[in-house]
Order: structure tokens, then sequence, then C-alpha cells
């Protein structure tokens, strides 16, 4: 889950990382008395609290320099959102006077299953442009997860960066607070970029934070009721999708598709595409489906309506090919057959779930190719 | 000789009380798996298909002292917990099933585990099998046969369909593997082709990865430094994923720039990798290689 820029910066703040004053405020308020009661004036920076990438490419990042500049600005991103993502929120800032702008993070990194600190002094551009155009200016530290990130491993990291005297101690604390935030809230990343620095030391002029799914149970304060619905991470059929505990992700092309295992259901968009067509979604009904799970799957295949022809594909493993066909059935015999559905079954009861499917009028495939042809062909060009 | 699990594979199941565990107790021990005790807190004294229960490892091993691996069915929150105490009892190797364990939590257990020296693999795994010797893990059993292709995969699905395809045009394997579709995981493609590089009954690698993380850029990169000497037959699932969205798996994420389809691919094409299009195109090839 990724926290809007300004609760991180507001876990920044409780842990001691300087962020710039600030302000947020909603559509309906008053923007001049909200901001008066901080001792904010123009010139500002309006930031649209939206969880889409390439936030300031998209206009969602504006500088306001009057009063009237600011009402024009702050009406027209909640009226035209970023990229589509209208926001809900909008966080209003001071200016903040800087002559550089670093990078520094924490991430999981994979390959040593380990934390490991990233730091740049070329901030302000994503990391994946730094790696690209000057990896030798990115400094790596790993972390042991049992020792922590230490005060003496910052401050080499910080010499390595060039700092000296006290904005090395200041660097030092920086790093270790952001780890200790890291660790504290099962963070995927905690990143700071671009990270000013300015004559009083470093200020955060971003924030970044992810936290980990499977550890929402540990920062229920954070994961509230809703949140989901609000962040506009997740379109309106994800979040349609993950209210029925199904793993769905919305794509551009018009073939639905629906297989069990992710591996497999990405394998089968990656089918569709070879036969010409494009996929709709990726939807996987997990291992060992039931009945009722793979009808809720097939209902929300039906009434989403980028998909023109379903395709599902199913190797029995853990799933019974059986159970998957009855599943099947059940949705056509009580919606009707609204979409052309072709079905590829193999493994588990397998030959089971085909005489349920053709005793319907529904075409079982063992091909999983010609399948994938059939349901591209059905669907018909994708606009 | 297969690797991780073979004929000498002596099995607690931690969790075995439980719907998943104790029904796949009951299919591993239909398959031959040598399971000899099994693990609840509470359950002490009890009997699972057979299988005497116990409130502790320790308690577990003290009768059966034979015990080398566990395989774990413990709910996501108390999962590094049963992990810890397999460690800290000296198992050799613990297949972790569960899913949903949060990251942090398997970072710091996989880094014990190698400390310790032991072998975690997942967790969000399948399990490991040897065809024919032992099963410690989910799979459905018959999609599998003894013989000389060893199968690493980030996919259970994508798994079975595979070694079907192989079993049913007569190619067996040696052991198949899932190291888990998680972020974080324990026995990683590398460390596992190690193993079977010195394994004499692999004469062949199927590779199964995904998009997201560089585990399949870190077999090519060994397979090009001389350090994997037999054939691989690889498959990459997620061609058509789009960036920065989490496909089914934790793992299966491109981030950061890095894990897409084409750098994966790539890497494996110019460490002399054949790489399938499709995942029903791999029996072809494996046959191609082995004859």
């Amino acid at each position: 889950m990724k926290l809007f820029e300004y609760e991180a910066k507001e876990i920044f703040k409780s842990y001691g990382i300087p962020v710039p004053r600030g302000v947020v405020v909603s559509k309906d308020d008053n923007i001049r008395e909200v901001l008066s009661r901080e001792n904010l004036e123009p010139p500002v920076v309006v930031k649209a609290q939206v969880l889409v990438g390439g936030r300031g490419k998209a206009g969602g990042v504006k500088i306001a320099r009057t009063w009237s500049d600011l009402e024009r600005i702050a009406e027209n991103m909640f009226t035209s959102g970023v990229k589509g993502v209208k926001p809900r929120l909008l966080l209003i800032e001071e200016l903040v006077e800087h002559d550089t702008e670093l990078y520094l993070s924490v991430v999981l990194d994979r390959a040593s299953r380990r934390p490991l600190v990233l730091a740049s002094t070329e901030g302000g551009v994503d990391i994946e442009e730094i790696a690209r155009e000057k990896p030798e200016a990115i400094h790596r530290l790993h972390v042991d997860p049992f020792v922590g990130l230490r005060g003496y491993m910052a401050r080499k990291l910080g010499k390595q960066l060039g700092f000296n005297g006290r904005l090395l101690t200041r660097f030092e604390a920086l790093t270790t607070t952001l780890y200790r935030i890291f660790a504290a809230l099962d963070a995927e990343l905690a990143e700071i970029n671009p990270l000013a620095l300015t004559s009083d030391g470093f200020v955060a002029l971003d924030a970044k934070i992810i936290i980990d799914d499977n550890a929402l149970w540990r920062h229920s304060d954070l994961a509230s009721e809703g949140r989901l619905e609000l962040s506009g991470e997740y379109t309106e059929w994800e979040l349609y999708a993950r209210r029925r505990g199904l793993a769905f992700v919305e794509l551009e092309g018009c073939i639905g598709i629906m297989g069990n295992g992710a591996g497999l259901t990405m394998a089968t968009m990656d089918l569709v595409l070879m036969q010409g067509g494009k996929p709709a979604n990726f939807l996987d009904i997990g291992g060992g489906a039931s009945a009722e799970r793979v009808k809720t799957a097939l209902e929300l295949l039906y009434k989403y309506p980028k998909a023109k022809s379903i395709f599902i594909n199913i190797f029995g493993g853990i799933t019974r090919g059986d159970e998957v066909a009855k599943g099947i059935v059940a949705a056509v015999s009580e919606l009707g057959q609204q979409k052309p559905i072709v079905v590829r079954l193999s493994g588990t009861r397998a030959k089971e779930g085909k005489e349920i499917l053709e005793k319907a009028g529904i075409v079982a495939y063992e091909d999983p190719l010609e399948a994938a042809k059939k349901a591209v062909e059905l669907a018909g060009e994708c606009k | 000789m297969a690797i991780l699990v073979d004929k000498n594979t002596r099995v607690i199941v931690q969790g075995i009380t439980g719907r998943e565990g104790s029904f796949h107790t009951k299919l591993m021990l239909e398959y031959g798996t040598k399971i000899v005790a099994g693990v609840t807190p509470g359950k002490g004294g009890a009997e699972v298909h057979g299988v005497p229960v116990y409130d502790t490892v320790e308690d577990a091993l003290a009768e059966h002292p034979e015990v080398n691996t566990s395989i774990v069915f413990v709910p996501a929150r108390f999962a590094p917990d049963a992990v810890y105490e397999a460690i800290d009892a000296g198992i050799r190797l613990v297949v972790v099933i569960t899913e949903h364990i949060p990251v942090h939590d398997t970072m710091r257990m996989v880094n014990y585990a190698r400390n310790k020296g032991t072998i975690i693999v997942g967790p969000n795994t399948p399990g490991v099998i040897s065809p024919g010797k032992s099963k410690v893990g989910i799979m459905p059993a018959e999609a599998f046969t003894p013989g000389p292709v060893a199968i690493i995969s980030r996919s259970g699905t994508l798994t079975y369909e595979v070694a079907a395809q192989l079993t049913k045009i007569g190619i067996g394997q040696s052991t198949v593997l899932g190291v888990g579709g998680d972020p974080i995981i324990g026995l990683d493609f590398t460390e596992a082709m190690k193993l079977l590089e010195e394994d004499n009954e692999t004469r062949l690698l199927v590779l199964i990865g995904e998009i997201g993380g560089d585990m399949e850029e870190r077999a090519a990169a060994m397979i090009e430094r001389g350090e994997f000497t037999k054939p691989v037959v690889a498959f990459i699932a997620g061609r058509t994923a789009p960036p920065g969205k989490r496909m089914g798996h934790a793992g299966a994420i491109i981030s950061m720039g890095m894990g897409d389809y084409k750098s994966k691919v790539e890497a494996l094409r110019r460490a002399g990798v054949d790489v399938a299009e499709t995942p029903f195109d791999v029996a072809k090839l494996v046959k191609k290689h082995l004859t």
C-alpha cells in the first residue's frame, strides 16, 4: 500500500525528519483561511495528493506566486486531476530555497535478501534515470536486518557523498531515522527524492513510503476502511474485484482472461498476444478455487466492459476441472452466455469438467494455443 | 541422487492439524513421503492420519531424531515463529508453504537460516518433489515421473503444466522445485543451480521465471560464467504485464525499472539458454536437447 505524500511527511515529521511547512486542503476549504491560520502565503508549492507515477510531469506539482495564482491552480487540479485521477486533497507547502537536490532511500534488496540504502547526490530525477545515466553516482549500503543501520555505516555513506563536519552527523541522523521508519512500518520502500540541501541542513521535499500489503494488519492505523477507494492506486474494476477477493489487474485490450495461478494467468495473457489479440485483464482465481469462486470471477468478466470475449485457461492441480466447470455452468445458466466463452481445461478432473461443460453447450479445448486463437477471433477487433 | 529431498528424507509437518496441513499430509503419505511426526502447539498427543502430533519441534525430534526436513503450513502471522523453531532445532531443510507472510519477517527469517546453515524453500511455494522418492509439497503427484530433467520455478501451476507435458512425452524429472512467489525467498535460482550442477541424475534444467526482481538475470550470469554447464530451457511469464502492477504474486512486479520480460529473456538468450515462446513449447525444446 502506497502512502500519500502528506501521510508519509507526517510520519517523517513525527520521527524528526525535516519537511517543508505545509497544509492539506480539500475542495471545499477556503484556501486563504487555511493557509493564513498556519502563517503560510504565496509563493507556495501546490501538490496534488495522488499516487500516479510521474506526477510532476503530468502537472500535479505547481508553484503559485500569488493568491489568485494559487486559487486558479488549486481549482484546476481538483477539477481536471492528474492523469485522470482527481485528488481529494492538495498539499500546499512553503517554497524551500536550496542549492542541491539529493536522493536517499531504503529498499528491500531481493538478491541479498537485505535492506539496501541507496544514496546519490544526483537527486530530483527518478532513481531509474540515475541508474541509467550515471550509475557510479549511486552509493549502496547493505544492512543486516538483525543489526540495523548503525551510525558508523551511515557516516561511511555520508563520506562517500562528500559530507563533513556538521553535515555528516546530520546525514547520519537523517539516514538512520529513515531506516527506522522503513523497519517500523514494514516498508518495501522509504524514499526521499528530492532531498534538499539548504543552508540549514536537509529537508525532505518529497516523501514516498510503500507498506507491505501482507503486514497491514500490524498497521491498522494507516490502512483505514475505504482508503483504497480514495487512493487512486486501483481502477474502479480492480477495486470491485478486490472487494470480492479476486486478484485482478485492468489492461488495455479486449480479451477477458481468467486463469488459475499467477504464472499461468500471465502466460495466458502472453498467449493471447501471440495470437494477435490483446488481453483486457489479469484475473487469477488462485489455487483450489470452488465453483462459487469461479462463478464470481465469470460474473466480473461479464460486467467488465473491456472484455469482448472470455478465455478461461485452467490447469487442474489443486484446482479441480469439474469444480471450475460447475462454476462456469452456474454463471451461464443464471445469467446466460452474455459474451463468447472459450475454455481450456487440462489436468485434474479435466475429463469430468469437459463433460459438464459440453452438456451446457460450452466447448472445452485441450490445446491452449487453439483456444487462445478462438478467443481472439471471437472478440473481433480491439478498439 | 536428486537434490533437497530423496529416499532419506524424514519429515515433520508444522501445522499438521490445520485444514491444509492435514489434507496434504494425507496426500504426501499416499505418495510415499516418510512423514514421521507433526507439530501443533497445544495438540500434543493427537494423531493425524496415523502421524503422532507434538507440542513442539523439540518434543518431536526427541522421539524422532531421524527428522531432517520440515514442511510448514502454519498461518502467516505465526509461520515465522514455526520457522525459527525448526531452524533452532537444527533441521536442515524447511519448506514454507504459507502465503502472505510479511516480507520483513521473511527477510529476517531467511538471514537467520543462512547463518545457521538451514535451507529455506519458499515462502509461498508449492514445495519440492523428487519424483518416485519423496514429495514435500502440495503439487499434484500425477503430473510427475522420475527422470533426468530438473525444474526450478516461481510459479506453481506453470510447473505442473510443464511437468505434465514432459511426463506425457515420456520425459521424467529428477527434482522439481518451486522457489516461491514472494519478493524475498530462501533458496533461489542460482543457489538451486549450484546443487543441480553437482547432481548426477540431472541432465537438463528447465527454468520457469516471471517478471519482477533479477533472479533470472543472475541465473543467466551464472551460466555465462560457466558455473552451470548443463543445457537449460526457460520460459518467462509476463510478456504483456504492465510496469508497476503486481501480477498476483507479491514478487511479480516490474518496479524501479527492473525485472521486465525483455531484460530476462535477453540475458538468458545471451547465456545460450533456449527460451520458449509459450509454456506449451517447453517440452518440445527439452526433447530436442535430450536427443
